[in-house]
């Protein structure tokens, strides 16, 4: 069977990693090849790079990082930030990237998803959502969670989903940066409406958010960052302790282990 | 030399990066003088079968594929491997290159037929790192142990192919992960995404 995936969220701003809480105060983290190397070592199941740069500069830099990435580290790769159109679609796909994922782009341009579907794939289109709640309903937010669109959050997961995105990325505006957990029932309702692999970003704070979250089957993977680059929890010890809480894991070390029985 | 097929399908920057990793010569050629000086073959591919075939088709290549592939290793990988068996039918029905015998059919029929009632019937795309269950022996595993994990991204699988099943994973059904017939391989994940792993299986077929 299919295992759950483990993902660090790397945001690249000038070529550096950096980390905001709650998308504010950004802090400059460390070099993003070598954290590559290091999660790709730890057992991370795929890396995703967020290019959180606005200057034409930094997104050269941004691609520069992103093939040296794609040159030695052999994981599923997902870009995102400053994707609008096809032609960002290409650019980061020619570096190396296997997925590319679309936020506030699919809000301007919602036809984006489709055309990047049936050009590259559904496997390779990545809606990625920052949701919140306003007056008990899930609001579709923009530009990084600061601006409240005022979309139906489910309706446009269930629309993304139809119009070809392949994965979509919930991530929680009321957990992130809290450390308390994600946000179950936000998932639990995205899972509800569509039927593709459902990533969980914003409020993991220890192993045991991560157990917890593995409990509702419709989620696929769980995401974070800070936590994992602080080494607050460290990725090959949470891999090792779901598995021992009866969640499917990739387990390097253990599978080398197993006696070769053929 | 490997000589990856260009057929004009899919991203080879992740396949090219992976072999130059292992300190491997490879080249991305629709040249027949290069696939011929080649020491071996990967037929890449992702996408829709019957698209594939075409533009395959249209390269002219065809026929010296098939000829090499009884001299010197091919290795075909997620699509790739698919175009090697008998036939497709995904979106209709194509012909593919008939090298190993089988079909390649949707998963989601096989799935929806197998679900319970109640239960919610697994994703298709099969997408994700799954186990690696080795059945039978072969060089191409000279350096994998038994159930690694690797990448799959697909839709359609091989089917009627068991005879030449050299490897599988459970996904609902047994999903084709491996298969081998003589000098011809195919894999239906994606090696060059699968971590040390798939690294160490190019290796193997580099030494084939």
């Amino acid at each position: 069977m299919i295992t759950k995936r483990i993902i660090p969220c790397l945001d690249v701003k000038d070529g550096r990693v950096v980390k905001g809480t709650n998308f504010q105060s950004l802090r400059d983290m460390a070099d993003p090849v070598e954290m590559a190397r290091f999660y790709n070592q730890a057992g991370a199941d795929e890396l995703v790079f967020y290019d959180i740069t606005a200057s034409v500069e930094g997104r050269r830099l941004f691609t520069d990082i992103l093939e040296r990435v794609a040159r030695e580290i052999f994981i599923p790769l997902t870009v995102g930030g400053g994707i609008n159109t096809l032609e960002d679609f290409d650019r980061v796909l020619k570096c190396g990237a296997d997925k590319v994922s679309v936020n506030s782009g699919a809000i301007r341009h919602p036809e984006l998803i489709h055309q990047a579907a049936q050009k590259y794939g559904d496997q390779c289109v990545v809606l990625s959502m920052d949701i919140k709640r306003v007056d008990g309903k899930f609001h579709l937010f923009a530009k990084g969670g600061r601006e409240d669109t005022g979309i139906d959050a489910l309706e446009w997961a269930r629309q993304g989903a139809a119009h070809g995105a392949g994965e979509l990325v919930v991530n929680s505006i009321d957990t992130d940066g809290v450390k308390n957990g994600f946000d179950l029932e936000l998932l639990d309702a995205v899972a509800e409406v569509a039927k593709v692999p459902i990533i969980a970003s914003g409020g993991a704070g220890r192993m045991e958010d991560f157990a917890q979250l593995f409990t509702h089957p419709g989620v696929d993977a769980g995401l974070a960052a800070s936590i994992f680059h602080t080494k607050q929890v460290e990725i090959g010890a949470l891999k090792q302790y779901l598995q021992s809480q009866g969640v499917e894991m990739r387990l390097i070390k253990g599978a080398a282990e197993n006696e070769l029985k053929i | 030399m490997i000589a990856i097929i260009d057929y004009g399908v899919g991203n080879l920057f992740s396949l090219s990066s992976s072999l130059a990793y292992l300190g491997l010569d490879s080249r991305v050629t629709a040249s027949p003088q290069e696939i011929e000086a080649a020491d071996r073959i990967i037929l890449p591919g992702v996408g829709a079968f019957g698209d594939a075939m075409e533009k395959l088709r249209n390269t002219g290549l065809i026929p010296l594929i098939k000829e090499q592939a009884e001299k010197k290793p091919l290795l075909g990988i997620c699509l790739g491997m698919q175009l090697l068996v008998e036939k497709s039918y995904e979106y209709g029905e194509h012909a593919g290159l008939g090298l190993i015998p089988g079909q390649v059919c949707p998963l989601q029929d096989d799935l929806v037929q197998l679900a319970q009632p109640g239960k919610v019937p697994l994703k298709v795309p099969h997408m994700g790192w799954n186990r690696l269950d080795l059945i039978k022996q072969d060089p191409l595993f000279s350096y994998l142990q038994q159930g690694e994990y690797v990448y799959y991204v697909h839709s359609f699988y091989a089917k009627n192919c068991r005879e030449h099943t050299l490897a599988d994973s459970g996904y609902g059904v047994r999903v084709t992960g491996v298969v081998g017939s003589g000098k011809v391989y195919g894999v239906q994940f994606h090696p060059e995404k699968s971590g040390d792993t798939g690294l160490r299986l190019l290796k193997a077929f580099a030494q084939l």
